[in-house]
C-alpha cells in the first residue's frame, strides 16, 4: 500500500501541467480563479486543444480512440487541469454519449460519431428530464413514433443544459406506451437543426442561463438514429446515470474551491470551518482513490459510488457557502455584467465578492441535478444495504 | 402583547421561590444541584410538600383540586422550581393518568384517585409500550379478558419507567381483537400488589436500573377499573399523548442545564485558562443558549394559545423533538467540557450513594452516563421520528 | 499509488478477523470484562505469539519490520470485537515510546519482554488541567542524588492497574505548558511511593489515578534526554490517535452492520422499520460516514511515518477529527434506530457507542483536532505534488519463529 507517485506518474503529471499553462487561454483560466461564467468559447478552445493533443476522452479505452490511461494518470490528469483553472470538461459528450455509443452502438455509429466527440467538434446535450420526470425518469412521455425509416418524435424535454449550445442532443422516448415504463424507452440522438426543435431559455436563480426547455414538434429522426435496440434503452440509460455520479463528486474542483477559500478569506473565525471542509474533500478524495483502486484491480463503478456524488455535491455547496460567507456584506450587490459579460465594471467590494452569492444560489442544484440526494439515497439504501 | 410579568405575577413568583426555599429538602437540592440520581422517597418528599400546598397538580382545574394557574403563573412555577433545584415532577400520576381521570372517569373513579394523586401518596407508572408495540403502539396484544366483574389479564409491558417504585400502573389492554387495532382498547388501573404481576429490571447503557418490563400473568382487574368506555382506550392514550409531549421538552430544566454546564465550563482548564474562554468551546454554548431561548419562547406561544381556550395540538410534538434534542446537546457538550476526566465509571458513587471519592470534580463521573442515558429521550414519549411523522400528517397534511 | 493489502497484510487481517470471531463473541466479552483484570492474559499471550506486538517495530528492536499498515490492520478488527486487552497503551504508546528514544539497554529491558508479551506498559501523562495540551504537565521531577525523584499526580492512566512499567512525563524544567522542559521515565508499577486508585472506564477499560510522593528512580530511568521529550512524545501520541482512529473504524463497520440488521428484522406497522425512508437515508449516511473514516485513517496511516512533523500532525489530526464526526453520527443514529434497545445495556450497540464516544475524547476530541489542523502556521498540504515517502509493505510472519 503506498501513497507516493511513480517517477512515470509525476513525469506525466508535469507534461500535464506544461500542457495547460501553454494552451489554456489566460482570460479562461482567471474566470476559472473568478467564478465568473465561461462562455461556449472557453469550453469549445479548450476541450478542441484537448482533443487535438488526444487527451479529451480521456477515460476511453485506446481501442475508441482514448488514451489509454490508468486509473493514476486519470487522477492527475483531472487534478492538475483543475489547479491550472482548466473549465471542466463538457461531460455530455466525452464522458455521456461517448461511452454508450462504444458500447451499446452499432460500427457505423461509432465512425460517425465519437470522432466528433473525441474532437469536440460537436457539441452534445442530455435530453432526458422532463416536466412530468424527473427523480421518476422511466415515468417519461416524449413519443417516438415509427413512420417508415424514421421516428416521428412528439413531446417536451426540460432542464437541458447547454442546449442552446448544443449541435446535438440525445434522448430518452417512448417508443412503446404498453409495456412497463421502463421497458418501452429508447435511446435516440437527434440533430437539434432538425425541423421542430425549439430550444427555449430556463433563467437560473443566479439569473443565468444554463439551461433550456427543448420542445419536439414533430421532429423526424432516421431510426439509424438510434443506439441499441427499440425499447431497449433503459439499459444505456442505467449505464450512463452510474458513470455520471463518478465524475459529478468534482473533487478537483473542490479542491480548488478550498484552495481559493484559504487565499481570499481574511477573517480568522472562519479558519476553523474551512479546515472542516478541507477535511471533507479530502475524506471524498481518499474514498474516490480507493474506488478507483477497485476499478483498477478490475472491478466497474457499481451504486457505491452513489454515495460520493451525494457527497461531492453537498461539499460543493458548502464552500460556496463558506465563499459567500467570507465575503460578508459585500456579497449583496448584485452585478449582472460582471458574472456573465466581459464588461469593465468596477465590482463593488473586492474581485471575488460579484460571485459569491450567485454561486452560492446556483450551486444548489449540485443536489438536484443527475438524480437528487435524496434518489441516490434511495438507490444505496436498495441496491447496497438490501433495505 | 407584553413580555413583561405584572405584579400580581411578581408576587406570585416571590411567593413561590419562598415556598421553594422553606420546603425542599436541602439534600434533595443538592442532589439534583449536583446533577445526581434521586431516590423514590427523594421525589416523594418534594411531590407530598408540594401536595399539601396544593401545587402539585398545577395543570390541573381549580374543579378538580388544580390551583388554577394562569399560564404565565404556571410558566413562573416551573421556572422558579428548576431554578431552585426541585426535582421534575414525576409525570405519570399528575401530568397522566390524573387528567385522564378527570376527564374520561366516572365520578367514583374521580373521588377514588385524584387525591392521591394530589397529595403524592400514590406512585404511579404508565404501562404502555410492549416488546413487539413500541412505535405502534395500537399493535399491542397484552389482553384483558371479561369474567364476570373483573377482568383477566395477560400480557407483558416493557420500558415501565420507575415501575419498580410504583403502587399503580395504567395500561392500555386489548379487549377486542377483532375489530381495527386502536378500536379494541381498553384503558386500565392496576394495583402493582395484585397477585400476577411481576417486575423485572431492564439495565440501561449506563448501568442504571429505571425501567423495567412487567409481567402479567392471569391478573385479577375489577371491572370497576375501567377508565371510560371499553374498546375506547384508544381514545385516552391519544389524550394522553398530546399532553405527555409539552411537558417533555423540558425547557426549565434545560435552562439550568445550561448554566450548570457553564459552571463546569468555567472550572474546567483550558491552556492555563478557564474553557469557557475557548471561543470555539464558548459558541457552542452560545448556540445552545439560542436554540433553548427559541424554544422557550414557542413554548410560551403555544401557552398563550391555551390560555385562549386553545388545547394542544399536533403541533406540540415540534416542541418535543427540539426539547429532547438540546437535552442531549447540553449532556453531550457537558462531557465534551469534562473531556477525558469523563472516562472513569463509578457506578457506587453513582447509583449507590457511596462516599467514593470522585476521580476528578464531583461533577465529572456525571457526564458520560448523564450523555450515555439522555439518548432516550429521542426515543420515548413517541420518538422524534414518529413526532415528525405525526406533524407532517396532522399539520402539514402530507 | 496503490491502496491495496499484500499478501501478508491480507493473511493479518484474516488471522485478526479469526481472533475476534473466536474470542469476541458479545456473551465472552461480558465475561472477560467482569473478570478481575478485564482482559484475558492468555488472550496476550496468543498476540504475542502470533507475532502482533512487535510487527510494528524494526527488526534491530526485535520487532518484524511492519509499519502503521499492519497496527490499523489489527486495531480495526479489534473494534470490531471491542477488543479489552491494552494492545494500545503497551504497544502503540509504551513500545512506541520506548522504540522511538530509548537506549539499547531500555529496549532490551522493556521492549524485549513486551514483545514477547511478558511486560505490559502504561503512559501516564494526563493531568486535571491538562485537558488535551500535552505539554501541560505538573508533575514535578527534581535531581536527587544519582536520580531523580518525581511527585505529583497522574490521571486516567489507561491499564496503569497491569502495567509492569508506567512511563511518566514529568516536568524537570520551564514553566507551566512549555515544550521543553519535559522528561520520560520509565518507572516500575511498584516503586515505593507510587499509589494506585484503579477503576473501570465507561466502555470498561481500565484505567488509574497516580498518586506519585517522592518516588526515586535511577537516572537510567530516564527515557531519551531530559527535558526534550515532548517531540517524542507528540509523535507517539500522533500514531497512538492514527491507531484509535482504525479502532474507531472497526466499530462503525460493526455497529453500522449491527443496526442494518435491527431495522431489517424489527417490525412496526405491519413492516420491518427499515422500510421507512428516513431510517433508509440515514442508515445510508452512517455507511458514508463510516467510509469516510475509513479513507481518512487509511490516509492518516499511510502518512503518519512522514518524515516532516507538520505532514505527519495533520493526518493525525485530519483523522481524529472525521473519527469524532463520524463515530458520534454512527453512535448516535445506531441508538436512535434501535429505539428502546438502543438505550440498554442487553445490546451490542450501545457498547459500541460508549467506546466510539470515548474515542472522541481520547487525545483531543473534534473540535481540539480541528483547531490544531487549522493552526494558522501549518501550511496547506499537497497530497500528491510532494509525496510522502510512504512505507511498503512490509514482511513480518504470520507466526514468530522464535
Ligand atoms: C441545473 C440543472 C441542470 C440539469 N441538466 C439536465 C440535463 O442536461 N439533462 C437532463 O435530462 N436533466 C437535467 N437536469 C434535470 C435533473 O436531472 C432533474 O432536475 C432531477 O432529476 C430532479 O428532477 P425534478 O427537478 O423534476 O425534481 P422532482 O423529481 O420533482 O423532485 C423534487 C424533490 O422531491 C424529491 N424526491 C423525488 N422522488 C423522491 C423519492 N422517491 N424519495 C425521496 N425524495 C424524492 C427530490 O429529491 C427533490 O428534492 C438538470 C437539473 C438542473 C437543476
Ligand atoms: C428510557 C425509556 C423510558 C420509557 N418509559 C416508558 C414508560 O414509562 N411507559 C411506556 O409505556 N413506555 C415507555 N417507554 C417506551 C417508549 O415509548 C418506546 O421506546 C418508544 O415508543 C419507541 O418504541 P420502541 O422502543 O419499540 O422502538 P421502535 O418502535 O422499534 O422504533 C425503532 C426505530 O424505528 C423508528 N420508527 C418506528 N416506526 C417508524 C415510522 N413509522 N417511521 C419512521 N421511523 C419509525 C423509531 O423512530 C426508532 O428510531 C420508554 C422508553 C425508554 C427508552
Ligand atoms: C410529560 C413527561 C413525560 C415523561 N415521560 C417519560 C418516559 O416515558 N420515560 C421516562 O423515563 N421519563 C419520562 N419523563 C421523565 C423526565 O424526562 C425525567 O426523567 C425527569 O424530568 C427527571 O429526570 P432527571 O432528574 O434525569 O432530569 P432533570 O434533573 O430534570 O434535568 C433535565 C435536564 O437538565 C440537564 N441537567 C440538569 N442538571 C444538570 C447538571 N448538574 N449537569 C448537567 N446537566 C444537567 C440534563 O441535561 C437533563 O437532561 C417524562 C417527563 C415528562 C414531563
Amino acid at each position: 500500500m503506498d501513497l507516493a507517485l511513480k517517477p512515470e506518474h509525476k513525469a506525466f503529471a508535469d507534461e500535464v501541467r506544461a500542457f495547460a499553462r501553454a494552451t489554456l487561454s489566460p482570460a479562461t483560466r482567471a474566470k476559472s480563479f473568478s467564478g465568473k461564467h465561461y462562455d461556449r468559447d472557453d469550453h469549445m478552445a479548450w476541450q478542441q486543444a484537448l482533443g487535438s493533443k488526444g487527451w479529451l476522452a480521456y477515460t476511453w479505452p485506446k481501442k475508441y480512440g482514448g488514451p489509454g490511461w490508468d486509473v493514476t494518470q486519470r487522477f492527475l490528469f483531472e487534478n492538475v487541469l483543475a489547479e491550472e483553472g482548466a473549465p471542466r470538461i463538457i461531460p455530455f459528450g466525452p464522458k455521456m454519449v461517448g461511452p454508450v455509443i462504444y458500447t451499446f452502438g452499432s460500427d457505423e455509429q461509432k465512425q460517425r460519431f465519437l470522432p466528433g466527440i473525441r474532437a469536440s467538434t460537436v457539441s452534445w446535450c442530455q435530453g432526458y428530464s422532463e416536466p412530468g420526470a424527473g427523480s421518476d425518469l422511466a415515468n417519461l412521455r416524449t413519443r417516438a413514433v415509427r413512420d417508415g425509416d424514421h421516428y416521428v418524435v412528439n413531446g417536451q424535454k426540460t432542464w437541458t443544459s447547454y442546449a442552446h449550445w448544443a449541435d446535438w442532443i440525445f434522448c430518452l422516448v417512448r417508443t412503446d406506451t404498453e409495456a412497463k415504463p421502463q421497458q418501452g424507452i429508447s435511446f435516440l440522438l437527434i440533430d437539434m437543426k432538425t425541423p421542430g426543435v425549439t430550444v427555449r431559455p430556463i433563467i437560473m436563480l443566479d439569473g443565468a442561463h444554463a439551461v433550456n426547455d427543448v420542445f419536439l414538434d414533430n421532429v423526424r429522426v432516421p431510426v439509424a438514429n438510434r443506439i441499441g435496440k427499440e425499447n431497449e434503452g433503459w439499459t444505456c440509460a442505467k449505464f450512463l446515470l452510474a458513470n455520471e455520479r463518478l465524475g459529478i463528486a468534482e473533487v478537483p474542483a473542490s479542491k480548488r474551491g478550498v484552495r481559493s477559500l484559504r487565499e481570499l478569506n481574511d477573517d480568522p473565525s472562519l479558519n476553523e470551518k474551512i479546515a472542516d471542509i478541507d477535511l471533507q474533500v479530502q475524506a471524498l478524495e481518499m474514498s474516490e482513490l480507493r474506488a478507483l483502486s477497485t476499478m483498477a484491480l478490475g472491478g466497474a463503478p457499481g451504486p457505491e459510488v452513489s454515495t460520493l456524488k451525494v457527497r461531492g455535491s453537498e461539499i460543493q455547496q458548502r464552500i460556496a457557502e463558506l465563499a459567500m460567507e467570507a465575503v460578508g456584506e459585500y456579497a449583496a450587490p448584485y452585478q449582472p455584467d460582471l458574472l456573465f459579460r466581459d464588461t469593465n465594471e468596477t465590482p463593488v467590494g473586492p474581485d471575488h465578492a460579484p460571485p459569491a452569492a450567485p454561486r452560492y444560489f446556483n450551486m444548489r442544484k449540485t443536489s438536484i441535478y443527475g438524480g437528487s440526494t435524496e434518489v441516490q439515497k434511495n438507490i444505496v439504501s436498495k441496491a447496497i444495504l438490501g433495505l | 402583547m407584553d413580555l413583561a410579568f405584572t405584579p400580581e405575577e411578581q408576587k406570585f413568583a416571590a411567593d413561590v421561590r419562598a415556598f421553594v426555599k422553606a420546603n425542599l429538602p436541602a439534600d434533595v437540592r443538592d442532589k439534583v444541584k449536583n446533577g445526581k440520581h434521586l431516590g423514590r422517597d427523594d421525589y416523594m418528599r418534594w411531590q407530598q410538600a408540594l401536595g399539601k400546598k396544593g401545587w402539585l397538580v398545577y395543570t390541573w382545574p381549580k374543579k378538580y383540586g388544580g390551583p388554577g394557574f394562569t399560564p404565565a403563573e404556571r410558566y413562573i412555577f416551573e421556572n422558579i422550581c428548576a431554578e431552585e433545584y426541585a426535582p421534575g415532577i414525576i409525570p405519570f400520576g399528575t401530568k397522566m393518568v390524573g387528567p385522564v381521570i378527570y376527564t374520561f372517569g366516572s365520578d367514583e373513579q374521580k373521588a377514588k384517585y385524584l387525591p392521591a394523586i394530589r397529595e403524592s401518596t400514590v406512585w404511579w407508572c404508565q404501562g404502555y409500550s410492549e416488546p413487539g408495540s413500541g412505535s405502534d403502539l395500537a399493535s399491542l396484544r397484552t389482553k384483558a379478558e371479561k369474567d364476570g366483574d373483573h377482568y383477566i389479564v395477560n400480557g407483558s409491558k416493557t420500558w415501565n419507567t420507575m415501575g419498580h417504585w410504583a403502587d399503580w400502573i395504567f395500561c392500555l389492554v386489548r379487549t377486542d381483537s377483532r375489530t381495527k387495532p386502536q378500536e379494541g382498547i381498553s384503558f386500565l388501573l392496576i394495583d402493582m400488589k395484585t397477585p400476577g404481576i411481576t417486575v423485572k429490571p431492564i439495565i440501561m447503557m449506563d448501568g442504571g436500573h429505571e425501567v423495567n418490563e412487567v409481567f402479567f400473568d392471569n391478573v385479577k382487574v375489577p371491572l370497576a377499573n375501567l377508565v371510560g368506555k371499553e374498546n375506547e382506550g384508544w381514545t385516552c392514550a391519544k389524550f394522553l399523548l398530546a399532553n405527555e409531549r409539552l411537558g417533555i421538552a423540558a425547557v426549565p430544566q434545560s435552562k439550568r442545564g445550561v448554566e450548570a454546564l457553564k459552571e463546569i465550563a468555567r472550572a474546567e482548564q483550558d491552556n492555563g485558562r478557564p474553557l469557557i474562554e475557548n471561543q470555539g468551546f464558548a459558541e457552542k454554548i452560545a448556540d445552545l443558549e439560542i436554540q433553548v431561548t427559541a424554544l422557550e419562547y414557542t413554548e410560551l406561544r403555544v401557552l398563550s394559545q391555551m390560555a385562549h381556550g386553545g388545547q394542544p395540538g399536533p403541533e406540540v410534538s415540534g416542541l418535543k423533538i427540539r426539547g429532547s434534542e438540546i437535552q442531549q446537546r447540553i449532556t453531550e457538550l457537558t462531557m465534551e467540557a469534562i473531556g477525558e476526566y469523563s472516562a472513569p465509571y463509578l457506578p457506587g458513587l453513582l447509583w449507590h450513594g457511596t462516599n467514593e471519592a470522585p476521580v476528578g470534580p464531583d461533577y465529572a463521573h456525571l457526564a458520560a452516563p448523564r450523555y450515555f442515558n439522555t439518548r432516550k429521550t429521542t426515543i420515548y414519549g413517541g420518538s422524534n421520528e414518529i413526532q415528525k411523522g405525526i406533524i407532517s400528517k396532522m399539520v402539514l397534511g402530507l | 499509488m496503490d491502496l491495496s493489502l499484500s499478501d501478508e497484510q491480507k493473511q493479518l487481517q484474516d488471522a485478526a478477523e479469526r481472533f475476534v470471531r473466536d474470542k469476541y463473541t458479545f456473551e465472552n466479552r461480558r465475561k472477560i470484562v467482569a473478570t478481575e483484570k478485564g482482559f484475558l492474559p492468555e488472550n496476550w499471550a496468543q498476540m504475542a505469539e502470533l507475532g502482533w506486538l512487535g510487527m510494528s517495530f524494526s527488526e534491530a528492536d526485535g520487532g518484524y519490520g511492519g509499519g502503521p499498515i499492519e497496527t490499523m490492520i489489527v486495531m480495526e478488527q479489534f473494534g470490531k470485537g471491542l477488543v479489552l486487552e491494552p494492545f494500545l497503551p503497551t504497544v502503540v504508546l509504551g513500545g512506541g515510546m520506548i522504540a522511538s528514544a530509548g537506549t539499547a539497554a531500555q529496549k532490551e529491558a522493556q521492549l524485549a519482554p513486551m514483545i514477547e508479551g511478558k511486560k505490559q506498559l502504561a503512559f501516564a501523562w494526563l493531568e486535571r488541567q491538562s485537558r488535551y495540551n500535552l505539554a501541560d504537565v505538573s508533575l514535578k521531577a527534581t535531581k536527587e542524588g544519582n536520580g531523580w525523584s518525581l511527585s505529583g499526580h497522574k490521571g486516567v492512566v489507561y491499564n496503569a492497574p497491569s502495567a509492569d512499567t508506567v512511563i511518566v512525563l514529568a516536568r524537570t524544567s520551564g514553566g507551566a505548558r512549555e515544550e521543553k522542559g519535559l522528561t520520560l521515565f520509565l518507572v516500575d508499577g511498584k516503586a515505593k511511593g507510587l499509589t494506585r486508585r484503579d477503576y473501570p472506564t465507561q466502555d470498561a477499560l481500565r484505567a488509574s489515578e497516580l498518586t506519585f510522593d517522592k518516588v526515586s528512580v535511577d537516572t537510567d530511568a530516564v527515557l531519551g534526554t531530559v527535558d526534550t521529550a515532548f517531540p517524542t512524545v507528540e509523535e507517539a501520541v500522533d500514531r497512538a490517535i492514527v491507531a484509535l482512529c482504525a479502532e474507531a473504524t472497526g466499530c462503525m463497520d460493526a455497529i453500522n452492520a449491527a443496526t442494518l440488521e435491527y431495522i431489517k428484522t424489527r417490525k412496526q406497522f405491519g413492516v420491518p422499520i427499515g422500510k421507512f425512508q428516513v431510517l433508509q437515508h440515514r442508515m445510508v449516511d452512517c455507511f458514508t460516514n463510516a467510509q469516510e473514516a475509513r479513507s481518512m485513517t487509511l490516509m492518516a496511516s499511510l502518512k503518519i511515518d512522514d518524515k516532516d512533523a507538520i505532514v505527519r500532525r495533520k493526518a493525525a489530526s485530519r483523522a481524529k477529527v472525521q473519527i469524532g464526526k463520524s463515530g458520534k453520527f454512527c453512535g448516535q443514529s445506531a441508538v436512535q434506530m434501535h429505539g428502546g434497545m438502543g438505550v440498554t445495556d442487553e445490546l451490542a450497540v450501545s457498547h459500541y457507542f460508549k467506546r466510539l464516544t470515548m474515542i472522541d475524547l481520547m487525545f483531543g476530541n473534534q473540535q481540539h483536532h480541528l483547531t490544531r489542523y487549522s493552526a494558522p502556521c501549518w501550511t496547506p498540504s499537497r497530497s500528491w505534488r510532494s509525496p510522502p515517502s510512504g512505507p511498503s509493505a512490509t514482511k513480518w510472519p504470520a507466526r514468530p519463529s522464535r
